[in-house]
């Protein structure tokens, strides 16, 4: 069994050039285990989220253009127990691999009827659900002709400050996967393919959308569920 | 069951992740509140434009955007522990990371038990009527940082 650390990412990672300025030097100061654990996490509550926030096409008066797509899995703790009624955020580009982020200057057409910003909270058996288009790969500089595997960037809280969680989803089979240094800071297969939704004919809605699965688990044990809203 | 893998917030959440006054803990103007103001700041001492921060301490959350000087701010009240948890998300950190702001003067054993030649990065300071805090990511002041396991 490969240590729990090789199955994330290290701080320093060359390869991805962002990290050498930014990766501390020191190692991380270690504080009493359950520290983490016990310390409640951040009280999200004041984020607005509403039921249509969950459906990144009918954000607009058009639908956007691109493959749409149901995204959906179940939230849990270590130890397979469901994370109830927590935050999960996400973004990402367009089906033509642009952000409307103004910070994105990728020559690629934005789509007046797509922002891709969602959120939703997960229900009593820890289920999100999404429905979106899929994400189009785009360039980002980082070594000659760098691109972006598809992905879909994920935010959530969970019950404790050590389930707090940033990540990406990818796209099993996706040909950009072995030239991506981001997912391949990842240092075991096993821990990458973590990352990746496959697709699932019975989330599939037919004659409508494609679905696609991903189950996420959240560090910490013994979840306990959050008040009801 | 294995946690699932992090990996960094990249440069384009800013559409996505700020919220409608998501910097204010507390409401600002009400008693007791505190504005703290600080830069993110890399290896070379430059700035950090493209972080996310968030703080939270008891029932107080609270969301931050670098801007393009690096600059974050938070308005909160005055905590009932010694310390808000404070959690840094940027581009080129493939990890988010967890540290602690402790308010001037504070005291408590994680403090104490920290480096002394490393303590000050976990101390605000005060500067007229606001609290100064800045967040290092590496160089010779870098900011201690907080192992989850
Ligand atoms: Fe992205």
């Amino acid at each position: 069994m490969a240590s729990e650390l090789e199955f994330e990412p290290p701080y320093l990672f060359p390869d991805y050039r962002a990290t050498e300025l930014r990766a501390p030097r020191h190692p991380l100061v270690k504080l009493p285990p359950e520290w983490f654990h016990q310390a409640r996490g951040p009280v999200f509550g004041r984020i607005p989220v509403q039921a249509e926030d969950a459906d990144l096409t009918r954000q607009h008066s058009g639908a956007p253009l691109g493959e749409r797509i149901v995204i959906t899995g179940r939230v849990t703790d270590s130890d397979g127990r469901a994370v109830r009624n927590t935050l999960v955020e996400i973004w990402q580009a367009n089906a033509a691999g642009r952000y409307v982020d103004p910070v994105d200057d990728h020559p690629a057409p934005l789509d007046p009827n797509f922002t891709g910003a969602g959120r939703c909270l997960t229900d009593k058996e820890g289920v999100y659900r999404f429905i979106t288009v899929k994400p189009g790969a785009y360039p980002w500089r980082n070594h000659a002709n760098a691109w972006r595997p598809a992905h879909v960037h994920f935010s959530l809280f969970g019950p404790s400050l050590a389930s707090r969680l940033v990540t990406q989803m990818y796209f099993t089979g996706d040909p950009l996967i072995p030239h991506d240094p981001i997912l391949n800071s990842i240092p075991d297969e096993r821990g990458r393919s973590l990352l990746t939704a496959r697709f699932d004919l019975d989330t599939t809605i037919p004659e409508w959308a494609l679905g696609y699965r991903w189950d996420i688990v959240l560090r910490g044990g013994g979840a306990t569920p959050m008040e009801e809203g | 069951m294995t946690p699932t893998p992090s990996q960094t917030i990249g440069p384009f959440f800013g559409f996505a992740l700020p919220f409608s006054d998501d910097a204010a803990a507390a409401p600002s103007g009400s008693p007791d509140t505190l504005r703290i103001e600080g830069q993110v700041l890399d290896g070379a001492g430059d700035p950090v434009p493209d972080a996310l921060l968030e703080i939270s301490e008891n029932d107080q959350f609270a969301r931050c955007r670098t801007d393009a000087e690096g600059a974050f701010h938070f308005i909160v009240r005055k905590p009932n522990e010694a310390f808000f948890s404070m959690t840094v998300f940027a581009r080129g950190l493939l990890r988010h990371l967890n540290t602690r702001m402790y308010l001037p003067d504070a005291e408590d054993p994680v403090l104490s038990s920290v480096d002394p030649k490393r303590r000050h990065t976990l101390v605000a300071q005060r500067e007229g009527g606001t609290l100064h805090f800045d967040v290092r990511l590496q160089g010779p002041d870098e900011t201690v940082f907080f192992a989850i396991d």
